[in-house]
């Protein structure tokens, strides 16, 4: 952050007292990064043809344009534009990259068909099958969603009960300490024998493996609610329920959110496996099948979108919780 | 002055009458009694204000405790005006010893704390806000507990127990993190706050010149289990001045009480 802040500060000096007007050096050489990639992708034919080469080259050249012209209009752009000075190293290291990549994959076959893609390949996976592709993510969307958020909202509300009620943590605890270690992909085999269909079955699991991490986090950060903010509340007038729910759970919150995460990616885990056990769609699915069919450039094409999504999902939970948790900066280091 | 709007929300707040008659208790510590409070007998009439003085871990706050209903004692009662205290309300309010303020919150949701929790707090905006000012942390509002400093988190603690209009004021060493200058003006601030709304105080100090500026009768507790070990009526007008003769004799004599004969 800093070290990229001194490198644009330092471009820009230097180039201003040149050109006597504000230019981004690293927009001019991402943009001919990107030209060298769209002339070597054009220049030189392919090995073994690919496909959706023509495109790849248009997409390029009309980054490299882009790029080339933000390095003059950049300063304009607010806040977007400081994010893309940010990356500005990262441009041009994708220019870099797409060049190389093409060179060793297409050009000189180095990393053989079907083994291995150029970018044009994964280009190609998108534009042909892009139909296949998003029934695959509405699936999968599908089953997450649903599966997630019954784990979490079961696994919080569970946990709230055995943090709080002595009775709940007398039976409760005891099995999900049995349970909870047990990986969720363990349960395959018994889940599709015991459900009647595969979605149920990958439903349960999704939702299992979401749901414990959050239960036993819920509880335990309920149980260590300091004793001396629920003396605090009472003398001022709460009745249990303002306890639980303006005391306990607030107070249990940065627990909580450990658990969501944790629940969020074993979820992720589990439901890629489920999905190519037994499903007719998915992202799992997707993988599975094409694997089958060694089409690799199709299972490296849903990778990148499955990275991205995920992701994007990691993310959003942060957001969440920063503005849930804004409160305990400076209490906590993070 | 803002303790007079705050209490003109209060204009019949009267003290309540607490009666500890006999009262005995211990803890359970690691499975062996702790005995913590001997044969308390203690009357304190509505609207005084007592002070409690006591070596330190010899149960002053444990009184306190049972005074706002947080605990039962193990034998004796508790009476509030003749009935005795089953359980916390918000007519008795205890400052605790640690502000204790809620992290995940503001400054001013804090103080609203008691108005929520009895579904009031609509119509408790105004209340808030003088609580706010009479601490002087009405600039702080909308801060978090990790951004005041020990005094003004103890003020806010104080401004949260105000609120509530108590008819009973538990105050345990309140005033102990603040710096020398805010604990006078808060002294001044909790005696008019006092001698206008008329609720009942009870004070758990270690200052002995604190307990003699404020308070009607100092009790003197004994190490634990602590049993009142003698009681100094101070029989003075208000205000009161540190170096009045008589406060200096009556200093005196506590600090000989408390064994310190210097
Ligand atoms: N919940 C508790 N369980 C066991 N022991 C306690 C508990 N609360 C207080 N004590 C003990 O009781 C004694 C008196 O405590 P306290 O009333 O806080 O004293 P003081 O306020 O006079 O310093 C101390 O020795 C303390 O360790
Ligand atoms: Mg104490």
């Amino acid at each position: 952050m800093t070290s990229a802040a001194v490198d644009k500060d330092a471009g820009r000096k230097s180039v201003s007292s040149a050109f006597a007007r504000p230019v981004w050096k690293h927009g001019l050489y991402a943009a001919a990064a990107w030209l060298l990639a769209a002339i070597v992708t054009a220049a030189f034919p392919d090995v073994v043809p690919w496909g959706s080469r023509d495109v790849f080259v248009g997409l390029l050249l009309g980054g490299g344009a882009v790029l080339a012209g933000l390095a003059f209009s950049v300063e304009k752009l607010g806040g977007l534009g400081r994010g893309l000075i940010h990356y500005g190293p990262w441009l041009i290291a994708l220019g870099l990259w797409f060049a190389l990549w093409e060179l060793i994959t297409a050009k000189l076959g180095w990393m053989p068909k079907p083994f291995f893609s150029p970018p044009h390949g994964l280009l190609h996976v998108y534009i042909v099958d892009w139909q296949r592709i998003l029934i695959c993510i509405a699936y999968t969307a599908r089953l997450w969603t649903i599966g997630f958020f019954s784990g979490i909202i079961i696994g919080f509300t569970g946990g709230v009960a055995l943090g709080w009620s002595k009775t709940f943590a007398y039976w409760g605890m005891p099995v999900l300490r049995l349970i909870g270690p047990v990986p969720a992909s363990a349960w395959i085999p018994a889940t599709f024998f015991l459900f009647p269909t595969t979605f149920q079955a990958s439903l349960f699991l999704v939702a299992l493996a979401s749901g414990i991490p959050v239960a036993i986090l819920t509880a335990s950060g309920v149980n260590s609610v300091n004793r001396a903010f629920y003396d605090v509340a009472r003398t001022l007038g709460a009745n249990n329920r303002y306890l639980v729910l303006r005391v306990a759970i607030p107070a249990a919150l940065p627990h909580v959110f450990i658990g969501l995460f944790m629940g969020l990616y074993y979820s992720f885990a589990v439901l890629v496996v489920a999905e190519m056990l037994g499903a007719k769609y998915g992202l799992g699915w997707y993988l599975q099948f094409q694997t089958a069919y060694s089409a690799y450039a199709n299972v490296y094409a849903m990778l990148i979108i499955m990275a991205l999504l995920c992701s994007g999902l990691v993310k959003l939970l942060f957001v969440i919780r920063d503005r849930l948790l804004g409160w305990q900066k400076g209490v906590v280091q993070w | 002055m803002v303790a007079t709007t705050l209490r003109a929300a209060s204009a019949n707040a009267a003290g309540l009458a607490i009666d500890f008659q006999t009262v005995s208790h211990q803890y359970d510590l690691d499975g062996q009694p702790l005995p913590v409070l001997r044969q308390i007998d203690l009357n304190v009439g509505p609207g005084e204000f007592i002070a409690l003085l006591g070596p330190s871990g010899c149960g002053k706050s444990t009184l306190l405790r049972l005074a706002a209903g947080l605990e039962r004692p193990t034998t004796g009662d508790v009476l509030e005006d003749g009935t005795s205290i089953a359980s916390p309300d918000p007519s008795r309010v205890l400052v605790f010893q640690d502000p204790t303020l809620f992290p995940w919150r503001t400054v001013r949701d804090n103080v609203a704390i008691g108005p929520e929790a009895r579904g009031v707090l609509a119509g408790s905006q105004k209340r808030i806000d003088d609580a706010l000012r009479l601490v002087k942390l009405e600039a702080f509002a909308s801060a978090f507990p990790h951004q005041l400093s020990g005094g003004m988190a103890q003020r806010a603690a104080l401004a949260r127990a105000l609120v509530n209009d108590p008819h009973l004021l538990l105050l345990d060493e309140p005033l102990g993190r603040l710096d020398s200058l805010t604990r006078l003006t808060m002294q001044e601030e909790i005696l008019s706050l006092w001698r206008h709304a008329g609720y009942t105080v009870i004070l758990v100090t270690h200052d002995v010149e604190e307990a003699l500026l404020l308070s009607q009768r100092v009790i003197i507790l004994s190490e634990r289990p602590a049993r009142i070990k003698s009681e100094v009526v101070v029989d003075l007008p208000y205000p009161r001045r540190r170096d009045d003769p008589r406060i200096v004799a009556q200093r005196q004599t506590i600090l000989e009480f408390l064994g310190f004969s210097a």
